[in-house]
């Protein structure tokens, strides 16, 4: 263990005390600095064995992964991500609208709005929506939210049928998208609340008061000095969330009745996603099925990166900006 | 336009500590008031009762009378909005919106107040306001820029412009200078003493050279001692209270002895 | 005379209606809340009995209303002590990296930029990944250890992150100090820093344990399943108490329902309970506390 000289010698110019006794000093930078590379290197090995694992599923394929609908890895060998990437993406959207605004209200309500004393045991409460697992939301969600969406389901179908989204004939309501999109939107709601949250407490206290000051009412003073500032911050606590949403799994399991299809009809039961379909599909997958999944948990962990990694760079733009502004 | 103020034994707290008591005094319009006296005095506070911010401060609560030519701004049927509308603030530092252009920043007291103004006016009181506060010629080749983009000095006459532009009656300064260099602090003093013909201004200032140039009447604001609240010692014209004042505490003040 | 003009109507009924829409926005967020823990209380309460406590489902029929889920609370134990295991010196390790080593360099500013993105891998790519590498690169069966790993992954960006935030707090005086009398950096770390941190960190793990113990995506493709109990978690499929809440949710009959409602039960009492203990942890340590 004290041998290891050459990288103590090596980081002397950043460990500033030099002392005769400091023969440990090279081992442990080495296993503070090792473990920061395996934490790249787990990032790494996630993209290199999701492809490598994926390739005999997708040479066996008899179709386009593309562009085919179908899931049927096990028997036909016939399967395509798009209709469950289609689901992914617009079931997240979905929950993305309707979580958004609401986020942005409880964060405001925290930030702005609720008596100071109650304010942090408020936000707390929020937080602990993020606390529920996944998995209660889903039993929540076919117990409760989807026997209770139905009748407001037909109602729309009904009389809003000429939109798009609200059209469709046969089955109304059930196990919709717009069921499974309101539960991702609780799940997301917490993060995109917390996240708004403190950028608007971020916001210039005397930038508040100079509209104050102009005669501004509350509501003018968070249009003209918060939500300007807190803008950019929102819109990546929104892309955290859309990540979360997309990547989320066993509630939208259980709530999607797992079908192959494309449709923007969210009231009828049609709806499925990557990750619901790698739950649904694992057990009963034989080896060709299973590097399938693997081969759409692939996409998924693109799909999400691609949206993290936006989100982030907005973040750390916007920590610069703030620096430098201060 | 431009309103006498009157203060009737009034008494501000935050929480349950009393920053200010008794103060009762009268602003002529028309004129600059400057307020002085050591840290902690409260002469921020109680100016920033005047146009009723200190309530902004949760726990903050004010007791007693302000009265604007006779009509009290802490009366139930008042609304803490509408009185900051007639009365204008400009801070210790200047605090420019940050997202909004130069030309945004003036017309934005404007906005909130009139809804939707033609932009042929608007532009004339944009212009008015900024050669109101002697910055016209230094920014009008570039309205639409960020208005954090100026100079310290300079962002402080865009506050005071913002200020101007919705017409108040009263211009309150709470150590408009402070955070200036000398020759931006030379340019509000000249500013002030241009304004005052339109508007009764209070000034906030550490700096007693300043209020004995710029203002016509001073109050010295002291407290007894540490965690008491702050009273008014004396008010006078400012030419008798820095030659012959009354009290032996502002004298003390003013002489440098303590503060 | 009147001097002081009222604000506009419209002006005043703007400003009320985004304040009523505010408190809503709030109320829309606390509904579900109440919902759910109504709902998994009320409906968890009727089979929260010692059989379901101490009984695994080894042997229970499809209709059967007992059967319990021993074997799943002892996997969920097992997996997320060991999950604990592999992710909290790792994750602590790069945190030591980033605050006392990285300096801004490039490696520390790319390894920053990755656990940022890490915390947004959705949990079923983790248990692919596991399944992938563990399973059919390797070549392991199915196991509560190839479960704990995909966890681990999930946790440690949660652990770095607050174990940087809290190592960031310390004091650089305490860090001098230590170096003026001589001591190394690294012992300085050991001895000086990591104390003054300990109690925010333990903070974090706990939240980050707490947020891992309720996974269930990636236990499907690495702990597998079972109905019965296996102790051991390097050896054969184990379960998990949210794998179990999902099988049973997913089964028809009500008896199985009733059983997935006391697993959500117990899986929100255990995950509650390690949040309220890292909050009193971090409460107690406040320096605002008392105020």
């Amino acid at each position: 263990m004290a041998t290891n000289v050459r990288t103590r010698d090596g980081g002397s110019a950043t460990s500033r005390p030099a002392s005769r006794r400091s023969h440990g000093e090279g081992p442990f930078r080495f296993l503070a600095t090792g473990a920061g590379v395996v934490l790249l290197a787990i990032m790494a090995a996630i993209a290199v064995f999701l492809v490598s694992e994926a390739i005999p599923a997708l040479q066996a394929n008899k179709s386009s992964f593309l562009t085919e609908l179908t899931w049927e890895p096990n028997s036909s060998r016939e399967f395509g991500i798009a209709a469950l990437a289609f689901g992914t993406v617009v079931s997240s959207l979905l929950a993305l609208a309707i979580a958004t605004p609401v986020a942005v209200g409880v964060a405001l309500f925290i930030s702005h709005y609720a008596p100071r004393r109650l304010a942090a045991p408020l936000g707390y409460l929020v937080d602990l929506l993020a606390a529920v697992p996944s998995v209660v939301y889903g039993l929540w969600g076919v117990t409760f939210l989807v026997p209770l969406l139905r009748g407001p389901s037909q109602w729309l179908n009904a009389n809003l049928g000429w939109f798009p989204l609200f059209s469709g004939e046969g089955i109304v309501g059930g196990k919709t998208m717009l069921a499974g999109s309101v539960v991702l939107a609780i799940m997301i709601l917490p993060i995109i609340a917390a996240i708004s949250r403190e950028v608007f407490l971020q916001a210039p206290k005397m930038n508040e008061e100079a509209a104050l000051a102009l005669g501004a009412t509350r509501w003018e003073m968070i249009r003209i000095a918060v939500l300007p500032f807190g803008r950019p911050g929102v819109i990546s606590a929104a892309m955290l969330g859309l990540g979360r949403a997309m990547g989320e799994t066993i509630a939208v399991a259980l709530i999607f009745p797992a079908t192959f299809d494309i449709t923007f009809q969210i009231l009828t039961p049609h709806a499925n996603s990557i990750a619901a379909n790698i739950a649904n599909a694992f057990g009963e997958a034989n080896d060709i099925g299973r590097g399938a999944l693997i081969a759409s948990g692939l996409v998924l962990f693109i799909i999400t990166l691609l949206v993290n990694m936006a989100a982030r760079m907005i973040i750390n733009r916007r920590k610069e900006y703030g620096r430098t502004g201060a | 336009m431009s309103k006498q103020i009157q203060v009737s034994s009034l008494d501000a707290y935050y929480g349950s500590h009393k920053a200010i008591e008794d103060v009762s005094m009268t602003i002529e319009p028309r004129s600059v008031t400057a307020f002085i006296g050591p840290s902690g005095c409260g002469k921020s506070t109680f100016l920033r009762t005047l146009n009723r911010m200190h309530e902004v401060i949760p726990g903050a609560r004010v007791e007693g009378k302000v009265l604007l030519d006779g009509e009290d701004l802490y009366a139930t049927t008042i609304e803490p909005v509408s009185v900051r509308r007639m009365i204008g603030m400009v801070f210790q530092r200047p605090n420019p919106f940050p997202t909004m252009s130069i030309y945004e920043n003036v017309a934005a007291g404007l906005r909130l107040n009139r809804g939707r103004i033609p932009k042929s006016e608007m532009d004339g009181i944009v212009e008015d306001s900024l050669k109101g506060a002697n910055l016209w010629n230094e920014v009008k080749d570039r309205l639409n820029k960020p208005g954090a983009g100026l100079s310290g000095g300079q962002q402080q006459r865009l506050c005071i412009a913002r200020a101007i532009a919705v017409r108040p009656e009263v211009l309150l300064m709470d150590e408009p200078c402070s955070a200036l260099d000398p020759i931006s602090t030379l340019a509000i003093e000249d500013l002030m003493a241009k304004l005052k013909d339109q508007y009764t201004i209070v000034i906030v200032t550490h700096n007693m050279q300043q209020a004995a140039r710029v203002s016509d009447r001073t109050a010295f604001f002291n407290l007894a001692e540490q965690g008491k609240p702050g009273k008014v010692v004396e008010m006078d014209e400012t030419s008798r209270m820095f030659t012959n004042p009354t009290e032996k505490a502002t004298e003390d003040y003013i002489t440098g002895r303590f503060g | 005379m009147t001097t002081i003009q009222h604000i506009s109507t419209s002006r005043r009924i703007k400003d009320r209606v985004v304040q009523g829409l505010v408190y809503l926005a709030f109320a829309l967020a606390v509904v579900p809340l109440v919902s759910v823990l109504w709902l998994v209380i009320s409906n968890g309460l009727a089979r929260f009995d010692m059989e379901f406590l101490t009984h695994s489902m080894n042997g229970i029929g499809a209709r059967d209303a007992n059967g319990g889920a021993y074997h799943a609370i002892i996997g969920t134990l097992e997996q997320v002590l060991l999950a604990s295991l592999i992710s909290v010196p790792i994750g602590l390790l790069t945190a030591i990296y980033l605050v006392e080593y990285g300096n801004g360099g490039r490696l520390s500013r790319s390894i920053s930029f990755f656990v940022d993105v890490m915390t947004g891998v959705p949990s079923v790519v983790a248990g692919l990944f596991v399944f992938a590498f563990w399973i059919l690169f390797l070549g392991f069966q199915f196991s509560g250890w190839a479960g704990a790993l995909a966890l681990a992954i999930l946790m440690m960006p949660t652990v770095v992150r607050s174990a940087e935030e809290m190592l960031r707090l310390v004091p650089t005086d305490l860090r001098e100090a230590s170096y003026a009398l001589g001591v190394p950096k690294w012992r300085t770390i050991v001895k000086v820093v990591l104390p003054t941190a300990f109690t925010g960190i333990v903070t974090g793990v706990m939240l980050a344990v707490a947020r891992v113990a309720g996974e269930t995506a990636p236990l499907l493709m690495t702990v597998f399943f079972t109905n019965s109990i296996n102790n051991d978690p390097f050896n054969g499929p184990q379960m998990g108490l949210p794998l179990f809440v999902f099988d049973q949710a997913a089964r028809p009959n009500d008896t199985a329902v009733d059983r997935a409602w006391t697993g959500a039960l117990t899986l929100i009492l255990i995950v509650m309970l390690l949040n309220l203990v890292a909050r009193l942890i971090a409460w107690w340590r406040s320096p605002a506390r008392g105020r």
